[in-house]
């Protein structure tokens, strides 16, 4: 079969190929996922307020978010199966080299969250007329704790290639060996991408919230219950704003501690300085190597990286030199201009998500409903400005550790499967490519139907819906 | 015993668990051309699995991390050079999962409903008729071995694996699944669905005793062992008794004896693989066993204490879910004018 690939194909990388397919699949994921991880709170909250109010409205809203929450819920899934085998399939040597570790968290987050999400989702989508009201609404909560669970243990392992921590080498084996599972766990990293990307998570799925709640209220329809959700959406996206704001410090304190070339790199600063600026906009020269011109607001990288206004952060050329000694010849930058940006408009954009709501809430005070026309746009259209901001922050968090794969351990370039060929990555990209792509036409499509759908003629027939909800809901 | 035993049986218990579950929707999916006369009919059929078969999937998610957390070698090894049937085994399972939970959905967006709703027909059909056939590929590939070099690095190319042991290991899975799929559609059916499905499971299950036979001879011959032995000879009685349960309509005592033969079938494998995981056909040394493909002892220990307090709290809450949807459905389940 080799000998009949074209020379083409022959030259195809198995490296650069992977590295494109990993991205793609795991941005992809992650547009799901933080849905799922804030709406399922919304919905139960809505859900409980429904059972302790009996307020028809609360139940109305369950309905009509968990539908969204369940169209959604089910590319997260689907999507996270490949996340699952990639790391076998094109990253063998990564996984030879750190499964003693790295595999722990993902076992576990098999056995204590994904069994848990996907057995109470479904008793909470078939369970309405089959459980108790109380019990069913346990489900849902039982449901949000397997998300975040879930969440955790993945951000655990992802922060071991952040920064590695708990471990031996094992020279004989030439592999890293667990030694330490809490240390792996309390991952400095780990305890701060938790509330950060949960918080993140939260924005969004207000955001969400708020968009729908405003299609519906600009056209007038459901105002009361919508009048509701709106308000509700748009506090949880401020809410989330100020924790994703408050841990996102915390998580700069941690990199500049673990990965100082992160830091250097977000912030495109070349020497050591002390104090340090921070820039909002810098044009350096085309190798990426040195900086021409910038705007820049005194001592603030300082106190970001450090909490004081005059302390010392170290610049990329320092960092290199001390890393070509410590680690041999090599370029230990990542690419400095998506990182710089990433980092400017993850922060950008949530701010921007923050002043909307902020906005919103200030123009709807006091049960004020008659907006503008364009205030209402602006609400419909925010929905994927902090979904945006998310990918960002995980771009400039992944991109920014290159070239390590595991840091200071294991570079990308040594990660990869041995056995397998260019064609057969170029297979599987252009497979998952297609898939991914049809899915999010019909996923969007479904989704903005679902939205549009007025609450009232949804669920108004109760009795009937709740027989038809089960079949239309999970089908 | 060792801790990388314990592991063996635990990483088997999970593939068994995993083919146990999703093996019947596989088997149900694959009946939908069958028995599904209309949509009411292919609803009920849907339904059968409808709460279900998430968490019946994500067994396999479970026993592939658990894989790479107790032997990364194998994990590695495995799925690397297994990688164009895995890609087609993730493709299929996509397809199917979105299938199931938007089939019903074609009206909210004004499609022609007929047309939408026998494209993710097909596609639940195909996504699981493929990873029926493929795991069976793959694991008598897996018992059989694969060529590996020195770095217990595949050698060989897809056509490597469609030799007639692992085609015969594919048809296997594919026919016992759907009979599988079929006794349990009898189980949870009433009327003339379950007429149909009871009819349908003695047909298949005929070819697949012949098949299964066949297979579990070839296997026995070549890695004898007595374990294996005792296990195939209950997969074979079990298996025809459970096609005579079926065709006296005992389909409880039916679907009991299917899941006893998938259990002993599959544990057969896993009997001949043992102490190999992934035996090397170039070089007996190449081979990767449980020693040389485990992890640290350390590792071992904190997950052996995972799965000990998780594993019984899982069955014990999957078990209270079947509970909760043991109702037989039919066609008068299906509300009128619903989607
Ligand atoms: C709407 C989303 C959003 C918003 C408004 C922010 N972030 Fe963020 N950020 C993320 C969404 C995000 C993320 C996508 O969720 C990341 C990627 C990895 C992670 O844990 O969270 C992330 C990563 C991330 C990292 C990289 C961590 C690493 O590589 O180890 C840092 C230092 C910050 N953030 C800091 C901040 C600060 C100081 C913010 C505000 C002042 C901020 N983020 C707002
Ligand atoms: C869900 C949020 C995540 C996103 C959006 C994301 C995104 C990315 C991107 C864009 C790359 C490519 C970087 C490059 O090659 O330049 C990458 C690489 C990688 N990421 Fe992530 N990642 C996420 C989470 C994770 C997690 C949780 C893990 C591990 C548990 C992980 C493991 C990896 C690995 C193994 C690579 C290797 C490929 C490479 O470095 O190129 N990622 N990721
Ligand atoms: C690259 C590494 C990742 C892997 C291997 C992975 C794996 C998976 C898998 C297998 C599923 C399906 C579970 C099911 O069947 O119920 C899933 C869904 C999920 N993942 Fe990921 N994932 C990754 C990245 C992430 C990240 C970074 C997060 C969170 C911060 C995350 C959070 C979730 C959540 C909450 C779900 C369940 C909700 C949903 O399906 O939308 N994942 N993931």
């Amino acid at each position: 079969m080799h000998s009949a690939i074209p020379a083409v194909l022959a030259e195809l990388s198995p490296l650069d190929l992977s590295r494109w397919q990993f991205g793609l699949t795991t941005v992809y994921h992650f547009l799901f996922v933080p849905l799922t991880i804030g709406m399922v709170f919304l919905v139960a909250i809505l859900q409980t307020a429904w059972v302790r109010t009996n307020d028809e409205k609360f139940l109305k809203l369950t309905k009509l978010f968990g539908k969204i929450f369940l169209i959604n819920f089910a590319m997260g899934v689907v999507t996270g199966i490949v996340q699952e085998f990639q790391f076998g399939m094109n990253w063998s040597d990564y996984s030879r080299f750190v499964g003693d570790i790295f595999g722990a968290p993902l076992a576990m987050e098999g056995l204590l969250a994904f069994f848990f999400e996907a057995t109470f989702i479904g008793l909470w989508i078939f369970g309405w007329d089959r459980l108790s009201k109380k019990l069913h609404l346990a489900t849902i909560w039982m449901t949000a704790l397997g998300v975040v669970l879930s969440a955790y243990f993945i951000l655990a392992a992802n922060s071991f290639m952040q920064n590695p921590v708990g471990f031996e080498i094992n020279e004989a084996k030439n592999r890293a060996e667990l030694v330490d599972i809490g240390a792996v766990l309390t991952n400095i990293v780990a305890l701060n991408q938790f509330p950060h990307t949960v918080t993140a998570s939260f924005m969004f799925a207000g955001a969400v919230m708020v968009s729908i709640s405003a299609y519906h209220l600009k056209r007038a329809q459901a105002s009361a219950a919508m009048k509701t959700s709106l308000r509700f959406g748009l506090w949880t996206v401020i809410v989330g704003g100020i924790g994703t704001v408050l841990s996102g410090d915390g998580l700069g304190l941690a990199m500049v501690q673990t990965q100082p070339m992160k830091m250097a790199a977000a912030e495109a600063l070349y020497n050591t300085s002390a104090p340090a600026s921070f820039s909002i906009f810098t044009w350096g020269t085309p190798d990426g190597k040195s900086e021409l011109f910038s705007v820049r607001i005194p001592n603030l990288l300082s106190f970001l990286s450090t909490h004081t206004l005059d302390g010392q952060v170290e610049g990329l050329n320092d960092l290199q030199s001390q890393y070509l000694a410590a680690y041999g010849p090599g370029d230990y930058m990542p690419t400095i201009w998506i990182t710089y940006w990433a980092f400017r408009w993850m922060i950008g954009l949530g701010m921007l998500s923050m002043l909307i709501a902020a906005v919103g809430l200030w123009m709807t005070r006091k049960g004020n409903l008659t907006l503008p026309k364009w205030a209402w746009n602006v609400a419909i259209w925010s929905a994927p400005i902090p979904v945006l901001g998310i990918s960002l922050g995980w771009m400039f968090t992944e991109m920014g550790r290159q070239p390590w794969l595991v840091f200071k351990l294991m570079k990308t370039a040594d990660g990869i499967s041995p056995g397998i060929n260019g064609v057969d990555v170029l297979i599987s990209l252009i497979v998952f490519t297609a898939i991914y792509g049809i899915l999010a036409v019909v996923e969007m499509k479904l989704l903005l139907a679902a939205a549009q759908q007025g609450i009232d003629e949804s669920v108004s027939e109760k009795s009937k819906s709740e027989d038809s909800d089960k079949l239309a809901v999970a089908y | 015993m060792q801790l990388n035993e314990i592991w063996f049986l635990i990483v088997g218990f999970l593939f068994i668990g995993y083919f146990v579950l999703d093996g019947f929707d596989f088997g149900v999916g694959m009946s939908l051309p069958f028995l599904g006369k209309d949509d009411t009919d292919r609803r009920v059929l849907i339904n059968t699995i409808g709460p279900v078969w998430d968490l019946n999937e994500t067994w396999v998610l479970v026993a592939g991390a658990s894989l790479f957390a107790a032997f990364p070698e194998w994990y590695a090894s495995l799925f690397s050079g297994f990688y164009l049937p895995l890609l087609l085994i993730l493709a299929a399972l996509i397809v199917r999962g979105v299938a199931f939970e938007y089939r019903g959905k074609g009206h909210t967006i004004g499609a022609n409903e007929d047309r939408w709703k026998a494209t993710f027909d097909w596609m639940i059909v195909i996504g699981s008729a493929l990873p029926a056939l493929l795991w069976g590929v793959a694991f008598a590939n897996i018992v059989q071995g694969v060529p590996l070099n020195a770095a217990h690095i595949y050698t060989g190319t897809l056509f490597t694996l469609l030799n007639p042991y692992g085609l015969l290991g594919g048809l296997v899975t594919l026919t016992l699944f759907w009979t599988h799929g079929l006794m349990f559609i009898a189980l949870k059916t009433d009327g003339d669905i379950k007429e149909r499905a009871t009819k349908l499971g003695t047909k298949v299950g005929m070819v697949t005793t012949l098949l299964a036979a066949t297979f579990l001879i070839w296997t026995l011959i070549a890695h004898f062992s007595v374990l294996g032995f005792i296990l195939s000879a209950i997969a074979a009685v079990t298996l025809i008794a459970g096609l005579f349960a079926n065709h006296f309509k005992r389909e409880g005592i039916a679907f009991s004896l299917i899941v006893v033969t998938i259990i002993t079938s599959v544990g057969s494998l896993f009997a001949a693989l043992f102490p190999n995981v992934f035996p090397s056909t170039t070089e007996a040394a190449y081979s990767l066993t449980i020693e040389n493909a485990s992890s640290s002892e350390y590792t071992l220990t904190v997950m052996t204490w995972v799965a000990v307090f998780m594993i019984p709290l899982v069955l014990l809450y999957q078990g209270w879910t079947y509970w909760v949807f043991r109702k037989r459905i039919s066609r008068k389940s299906i509300p009128a004018g619903a989607h």
